[in-house]
């Protein structure tokens, strides 16, 4: 009847049955991720304000370091692992992102197709200007 | 060292663990999680339509201020910080709660609830700056989604910190019962998935606002 012990839920800490030892090991996790949520903030603002990396390049690296820091956030902070007793969490999850994108990369692509079709509003004042 | 032990241990419990399906079925606290992790999922996927609206509308000002003009960087440098120390205090509440220390809970969830109250005023001065020079949401497209998407987080902080409060309530009512603490469980699932949203914001409002 221990094994059901091992099951874990999304931010369940590491060592649930040995709590003993879970405190230690538990508080160094945190402090882990902690420190490297940290490095990568301070990276996404030296990014954003920085004139030694190429202007174009900025949006791309932000976005990087953002979804860096998120993997941060998941494996640190709410302990999503790839155990087998986290395969539904994992599911749940790879299910949410593949949402969040196809609303996001999906609203993003139609709005610029859209414009793009549009007749250029500046040259069409100009000719009703002129009339 | 120390990592290597614990992923030592972690691999022998693995190796000792059945198949989820021969485990039979899971604990209340798993499912209890597992069903809010489901709603955190849908939360993040409302969201994503905000960012989705936020992103198509950023440009679009109407002659109005734009986010180079209105972001101070330094207010969102702080707010971060706040939010992830908070995030950090959260995770070290949960292991007071694990080992069943009250004094420790408590204080771990005063840090917590000070940090993110710290994060709501500095938001809401931000706010009523904003509001204050005539850029208020009813000012343009790109203030309506801004308002929009951030007010949506900081309405998530304020409700996370009623549900703390309420939480520390039962913690010294009821004690660390069963339900109190999946309901810690689902509230520190809560805080960090906040934190998670947080992280895209800074990023694609604050910071790549002020880069194009």
């Amino acid at each position: 009847m221990t094994d059901t012990q091992y099951d874990r839920a999304p931010g369940d800490a590491l060592a649930l049955p040995d709590v003993e030892q879970g405190t230690s090991s538990g508080v160094l996790v945190y402090t882990i991720g902690f420190a490297l949520a940290v490095v990568l903030t301070a990276m996404s603002f030296w990014v954003a304000n920085t004139s030694l990396l190429w202007v174009g390049g900025v949006s791309l690296g932000l976005t990087v370091l953002a979804i860096a820091q998120m993997g941060i956030h998941l494996v640190f902070f709410l302990h999503v692992t790839t155990g087998p007793d986290n395969t539904n969490n994992v599911m749940a999850l790879a299910f949410g992102v593949l949402i969040v994108i196809l609303v996001v990369v999906g609203s993003l692509l139609i709005m610029a197709d859209l414009n793009d079709n549009m007749i250029p509003s500046a040259e069409l004042m100009n000719l009703h200007m002129q009339h | 060292m120390n990592i290597a032990l614990a992923v030592d241990d972690e691999v022998r419990h693995e190796a000792a663990l059945p198949s989820a399906s021969e485990a039979g079925p899971a604990t209340k606290r798993v499912v209890v999680g597992y069903g809010f992790w489901i709603f955190l999922l849908s939360d993040i996927v409302m969201f994503s339509a905000f960012f989705a609206a936020y992103a198509v509308l950023a440009h679009a000002t109407a002659g109005g201020p734009s986010g180079v003009q209105l972001f101070n960087q330094r207010s969102v440098a702080i707010e971060t910080a706040c939010l992830l120390a908070s995030s950090y205090t959260c995770g070290l509440m949960s292991i007071a709660i694990g080992s069943r220390r009250y004094a420790a809970t408590y204080w771990a969830a005063l840090i917590t609830f000070v940090l993110g109250a710290a994060f709501l005023v500095l938001e809401l001065r931000e706010f009523a700056g904003m509001i204050a020079i005539g850029a208020g949401p009813q000012r343009s497209a790109f203030l309506s989604a801004f308002f929009t998407l951030v007010g949506c987080h900081g309405l998530h902080v304020t409700a996370g910190l009623v549900w703390l409060t309420v939480m520390m309530a039962q913690v010294a009512i009821k004690g660390f019962r069963a339900t109190v603490e999946r309901r810690l469980l689902c509230f520190s699932l809560f805080w960090h998935a906040l934190d998670i949203v947080w992280v895209w914001l800074f990023t694609v409002v604050y910071l790549m606002g002020v880069v194009s």
